[in-house]
């Protein structure tokens, strides 16, 4: 059984309330951070825990925190990102809605680290009844004295505010989140600068995931070097992954980094193998944006080592033969999925999500979709194939944002580990010309 | 001040300058293409990824290379920071597949736009582009929406370089179109189809750089390699007043800002003198107006002969029979 440090008391009755959150030992960061360290060795502690970014990139957060201009005379703000749109990935959803005020402690916590006294909750706006929940715990806090002016009798004011998006998986890149928060249209700004320098407001910003910032609380509860301990290598700590697809039991589940693959697909206690007694075709680790492995990759690495769930074990091999361990949206497919028809599907998202701002991403992504309705439904051609792949690599690394990456890896390692179903999809068609 | 090298070439620019100014600075086959970026209207730019290249070195302080290849219009130079734009095979690349993407949903009715000649687009696919497309999709189309009597836009053909929404940002009081929707379906449109009224809404059809905003006053009047381009000026309250005829015979078919040799009007112009003033008599002629040889609109355009550059391009033809490749940077200039 892996330690769990974010979902402890998931199942305690109440435990989205103030009473008993706290009678859980709640909000104890929150007082010890205030009362006891400063701001700077807060985020000492951040940095000593070694925690990476848990929103899909991996950045160290520490390190994210160090970069912020502590020497601007501007505001600071603290923005979480919430909205949570990549698909296969609802650990923030579940985080939010069953514990509330963790979220609520972690926001307090590193908004003092920061020296921010106005932080914001960004959350997509489809979760409006998150928002509801978010608010409700918000209220609490500000009652018990948690939020608002002189927190505990300290010099430490905050107000946090919760704000919808409409609807846009763009509006998760960090920049256009701040496009959005700020009213305008959510189009993903050039960097540099970076918000840390030039964020909300065109002041220092620091923009981190709900994991990222709910993982803030056990850091400075157990301190730094104690959370360093747990997970493997540069991969510390706990992980919340979204499990879903072709498993027993989807749903979602706190890890210690480090797990092998194998005992989390096929371990009663984590997703109790694949359903139907079926055998597993392949697994998208890490949110609909990385690359698909197959079974023998996804289990060994190429170097035949079995492969592990952390930063370093996923990405072994890059691109040609591992993925990312990106936002944890772990999604398991049978033998019996289509691969040609996951891909058109994943395809017409990205297409739909293109914010339309840069050209390789605006156009590409529809081209991709075409060709890929194309191949699904039996009309493509033998030189569709490499037309798709060329699309993808034309795409991959010249858009503004990382929404045209993420739009072509999926398709790039889709062909590259099963070519094979892509010719037959185009052979289907040859098979009905002939008769 | 730094120093940098683009393509082998030095160059000392201020600091924050962006790699493409620099280049600019050097002139010549060397200088990436751009269209979205438009230096007099600021925070233009970044969009279209025509203007990538390769940093291969960031700055002698930090040596590293940039890991991805960055807008150049919108990244500031470093000191000794190493760019690589024609000498990279990935730019080339690169740049040849966002022309394509460019193409992708264009209707390329050149034939029949009034833009033909004098576009950029036109210009960047036949430096940069395939001679074929591979795309087999329909194209999307958008119905033609008149914003104020003068300009025409035809969403059909545009890019989306936002230009024209910066320009009623920085250069109007109120800006009443902007970009709705999202991805390819997104477009250039008024606040339920209002009208565009402004004393300066005329430059939004300059420095588009397709077809997509026209004049209404010139639509279909002439192709633009038939009329005589001169410039010429008048007294005007509102604008500098210097403007470009574009006359067939003794008629002004059209009246437009002067363009430099990167398509970007330097002086805006008010829709007076642009709409208002179609007599030759409203105008003090300065003389004919240079148009690069390269142009198509250099046909039929007739200067007076400087007999050095003739002897020069003599030599190089000559050179050329001799079966001598021509430096390739020579060709277009």
């Amino acid at each position: 059984m892996g330690r769990k440090l974010l979902l402890e008391h998931i199942d305690v009755p109440g435990i989205e309330t103030f009473e008993v959150y706290r009678k859980k030992g709640g909000y104890a960061s929150v007082e010890k951070a205030l009362k006891t360290m400063t701001p700077d060795a807060v985020t000492d502690e951040v940095k000593r825990s070694g925690m990476r970014g848990r929103g899909g990139a991996g950045f160290p957060t520490g390190m994210k925190w160090s970069f912020l201009d502590r020497k601007s005379t501007k505001p600071r703000y603290m923005v979480c990102n919430a909205d949570e749109s990549e698909p296969g990935t609802f650990k923030d959803r579940y985080l939010m809605e069953k514990i509330p005020h963790l979220l609520i402690e972690g926001m307090i916590t590193s908004s003092y680290a920061l020296g921010a006294n106005t932080s914001f909750i960004y959350i997509r706006g489809e979760y409006m009844y998150v928002l509801q929940i978010l608010e409700k715990a918000i209220d609490e806090a500000y009652a018990k004295g948690f939020l608002g002016k002189n927190i505990l009798g300290t010099d430490f004011s905050l107000d946090l505010y919760v704000h919808p998006g409409a609807g846009a998986y763009i509006c998760g890149e960090e920049t256009a989140l701040l496009e959005s928060l700020e009213g305008k249209r959510g189009n993903p700004r050039l960097k540099p600068p970076f918000p840390a320098i030039a964020g909300l407001y065109a002041s220092p910003t620091v923009v981190n995931n709900v994991e990222t910032i709910a993982a803030v609380v056990p850091i400075v509860n157990m301190g730094g070097d104690e959370y360093a301990k747990i997970g493997i290598g540069k991969s510390t700590g706990t992980k919340l992954i979204s499990a879903s697809g072709h498993i027993n039991k989807p749903g979602v589940y706190e890890i210690e980094l480090g797990l092998p693959v194998e005992e989390f697909i096929f371990s009663e206690e984590y997703c109790g193998g694949v359903w139907k007694d079926r055998r597993l075709k392949a697994v998208v680790a890490g949110g609909s944006s990385v690359p698909i492995l197959p079974t023998e990759l996804i289990l060994t690495t190429a170097k035949g080592e079995p492969r592990l769930m952390s930063y370093e074990s996923l990405s072994d091999g890059g691109f040609a033969t591992g993925t990312m361990l990106g936002s944890g949206g772990f999604i398991v497919m049978d033998e019996t999925t289509d691969i040609v028809k996951n891909l058109y599907t994943f395809a017409r998202f990205y297409h739909h999500e293109s914010c339309g701002q840069c050209s390789p991403c605006r156009e590409g992504t529809g081209w991709m979709e075409k060709i890929l309705h194309r191949l699904h439904h039996g009309h493509g051609k033998k030189e569709d194939i490499d037309i798709l792949v060329d699309v993808a690599k034309k795409i991959e690394g010249n858009t503004i944002c990382p929404l045209g990456d993420a739009a072509a890896w999926p398709v790039a390692s889709a062909v590259r580990h099963f070519r094979k179903e892509f010719e037959e999809a185009v052979v289907q068609e040859s098979l009905l010309v002939n008769g | 001040m730094a120093k940098l090298t683009i393509d082998g070439v030095e160059v000392e620019v201020p600091d924050g300058t962006s790699i493409l100014n620099a280049a600019r600075q050097i002139g010549g086959a060397l200088v990436p293409p751009a269209m979205c970026y438009y230096s007099s209207l600021k925070e233009t730019g970044g969009k279209c990824r025509v203007c990538l290249v390769k940093v291969a070195q960031g700055s002698t302080k930090d040596p590293r290379p940039m890991p991805k290849l960055v807008a150049s219009c919108r990244t500031p130079v470093g000191d000794g920071m190493v760019v690589q734009n024609l000498t990279s095979p990935e730019v080339l690349e690169a740049r040849k597949g966002v022309v394509e993407f460019l193409l992708l949903n264009h209707p390329l009715d050149c034939p029949i736009c009034d833009q033909a000649g004098e576009c950029d687009l036109q210009n960047l696919a036949y430096e940069h582009g395939a001679s074929t497309t591979r795309y087999e999709g329909e194209r999307r189309t958008f119905e033609k929406i008149d914003i104020g009597d003068k300009i025409k836009l035809h969403m059909t053909r545009c890019i989306l370089c936002y230009r024209c929404t910066y320009v009623a940002d920085q250069l109007t009081n109120e800006r009443v179109h902007g970009v709705i929707g999202r991805g390819d379906r997104a477009e250039i449109s008024t606040y339920i189809q209002k009208a565009v009224d402004n004393d300066f809404s005329g430059n939004m059809i300059d420095v588009c750089p397709v077809g997509a905003l026209t004049d209404r006053t010139f639509r279909f009047k002439s192709r633009v390699w038939f009329t005589d381009p001169k410039d010429a000026h008048r007294n005007c309250t509102k604008c500098s007043g210097k403007v470009v005829l574009w006359m067939k015979g003794d008629e002004v078919l059209r009246v437009t800002a002067r363009k430099d040799q990167y398509g970007e009007v330097k002086e805006y112009i008010c829709n007076e003198c642009r709409f208002e003033h179609k007599k030759v008599s409203d105008w003090t002629v300065e003389g004919p107006r240079h148009i690069d040889r390269h142009s198509v609109i250099a046909q039929n355009h007739y200067e007076k002969i400087d007999l050095q550059k003739l002897k020069k391009e003599v030599e190089r033809q000559l050179e050329f029979q001799r079966g001598k490749q021509l430096p390739e940077n020579e060709i277009h200039s």
